[in-house]
């Protein structure tokens, strides 16, 4: 492993370095994933970024408007997070599964999004919650929704000099609760083989579904918003029987492919049964 | 390569070490201070041998770099004893049997020390999920979650 070593103390200094370095200049946060795509050579950055001397990419504020999330909020962080637990379990239960306690100490948010692996925790929750990133790069401030901030394997909308600077939630609306559901051999230090989130609202009165969300890990080149299968339920009383039609509709908009984790027909299968155990997860939850 | 100029506070002792930027903070431990409790397993943050406590939380040691460690209080295997006595859990680990060929013991301690720290009385899946990132191939777990448990019900 070798690389230089830049800390800069100023968003604007890091900003600069990475855009006049971009084909030689990598980001590390947490260093969970860097680190070992360095040391397997996967990646060779000549420089190595460190962006935690950056004020203002840290911490976690929620008030009216809902939650905001600093890119450098490490995983462990928003897993015992009160008040994430009490407003969004969602996403303290999407932080559990990931590695360990030791990778979840170190690992970011920014750095679980950014590695832009389609099987990203973070990323599906967050998809079906609605939520936004907010980057910060030479040419000002710009906001991409969730769904829209990954562009293919390892890949993001992030441009030269550009930075993830914080994701923001939207409140959570009264009536709505939310599920993941990650399949792998092992409930620890596992890579997702399929993994599924759903958020459902419900109606003010009665059981009626006002909206769903439902995003899809693992089974496409990017974490992947299932609309279709969203149509079948919304505006709808949500039976068993439509949560399966949903699946089948969320194993269409799959595009998985076969690896060492699974076969293209297994993972899309699952996204079938995940889809509906998530959503009348979702469901129940949303009812109590 | 130009090297920095880190200090690190490992067990209460002080240390002021020179490394290139890309050392780990686990070859600092081992090779450049010289405490090798603190073993090397996959190099990859997947086995957790190396894990250390850094400000009291568990980390991979071979996923740190040393310069990231400036200034940061630093606890290895080594500083668990106090005045000659060993640790409760390292006691519990002998009584238990929870100790075979000891490669992952260091790192399983240091799991299981920042999981007590933390939560005083673990459920079993509690301290089950704690020790997840810490891989041990001879005693099949259970008799380090045993230990484990033996230390919070006294805690």
């Amino acid at each position: 492993m070798r690389f230089e070593f830049v800390q800069p103390s100023a968003l604007q200094e890091a900003m600069q370095f990475l855009a006049s370095h971009q084909d030689e200049a990598a980001i590390l946060a947490g260093g969970t994933d860097i680190l070992v795509q360095v040391k397997q050579k996967k990646r060779l950055p000549k420089y190595l970024v460190n962006i935690k001397g950056v004020s203002g990419l840290d911490g976690i504020t929620y008030n009216g408007q809902g939650l905001r999330l600093g890119a450098l909020t490490t995983i462990r962080t928003i897993e015992t997070s009160p008040i994430i637990k009490e407003k969004y379990p969602v996403l303290a239960e999407a932080a559990a599964t990931i590695g360990s306690v030791q990778v979840r100490n170190r690992g970011t948010l920014g750095g679980n999004l950014c590695n832009a692996s389609p099987a990203a925790d973070m990323a599906a929750p967050l998809i079906a919650l609605g939520a936004t990133a907010r980057i910060l790069g030479p040419q000002g401030e710009r906001t991409v929704s969730m769904e829209e901030f990954f562009a293919g394997p390892g890949k993001t909308v992030l441009g030269p000099g550009e930075v993830l600077a914080e994701v923001a939630v939207p409140p959570p609306s009264p009536r709505s609760a939310g599920a993941y559901i990650k399949l792998g051999p092992r409930k620890a230090m596992d890579i997702a083989v399929v993994g599924v989130a759903a958020v459902v609202t419900l109606e003010s009165q009665g059981d009626r579904c006002r909206d769903v969300r439902i995003a899809l890990g693992s089974v496409a080149p990017i974490p992947l918003r299932a609309k279709k299968a969203e149509t079948v339920l919304r505006g709808q009383v949500v039976s068993y029987d439509l949560a399966v039609t949903a699946g089948h509709k969320a194993m269409e908009e799959a595009s998985p492919i076969t690896d060492i984790r699974g076969s293209a027909e297994y993972r899309r299968d699952m996204v079938g049964v995940l889809t509906r155990r998530a959503v009348l997860r979702a469901l129940e939850a949303a009812r109590t | 390569m130009v090297k920095q100029v880190v200090q690190l506070r490992i067990n209460g002792e002080d240390y002021e070490v020179a490394v290139e930027p890309y050392r780990t903070l686990l070859d600092c431990i081992r090779d450049d201070i010289g405490l090798t409790g603190t073993k090397k397993g996959c190099d990859l943050g997947d086995c957790g041998a190396c894990t250390v406590l850094v400000e009291g939380k568990s980390v991979n040691s071979c996923l740190m770099l040393a310069v990231e460690a400036q200034g940061k209080d630093v606890t290895t295997i080594e500083g668990l004893a106090q005045n000659g006595n060993l640790h409760p859990l390292q006691e519990a680990f002998i009584q238990y049997g929870a100790v075979q060929c000891g490669y992952c013991t260091p790192g399983m301690i240091l799991s299981a020390k920042a999981l007590l720290d933390e939560n005083p009385h673990p459920t079993e899946l509690e301290v089950r999920q704690a020790i997840a990132g810490n891989l041990c191939r001879c005693t099949g777990y259970v008799k380090i979650v045993e230990a484990i448990m033996a230390v919070a019900g006294t805690g």
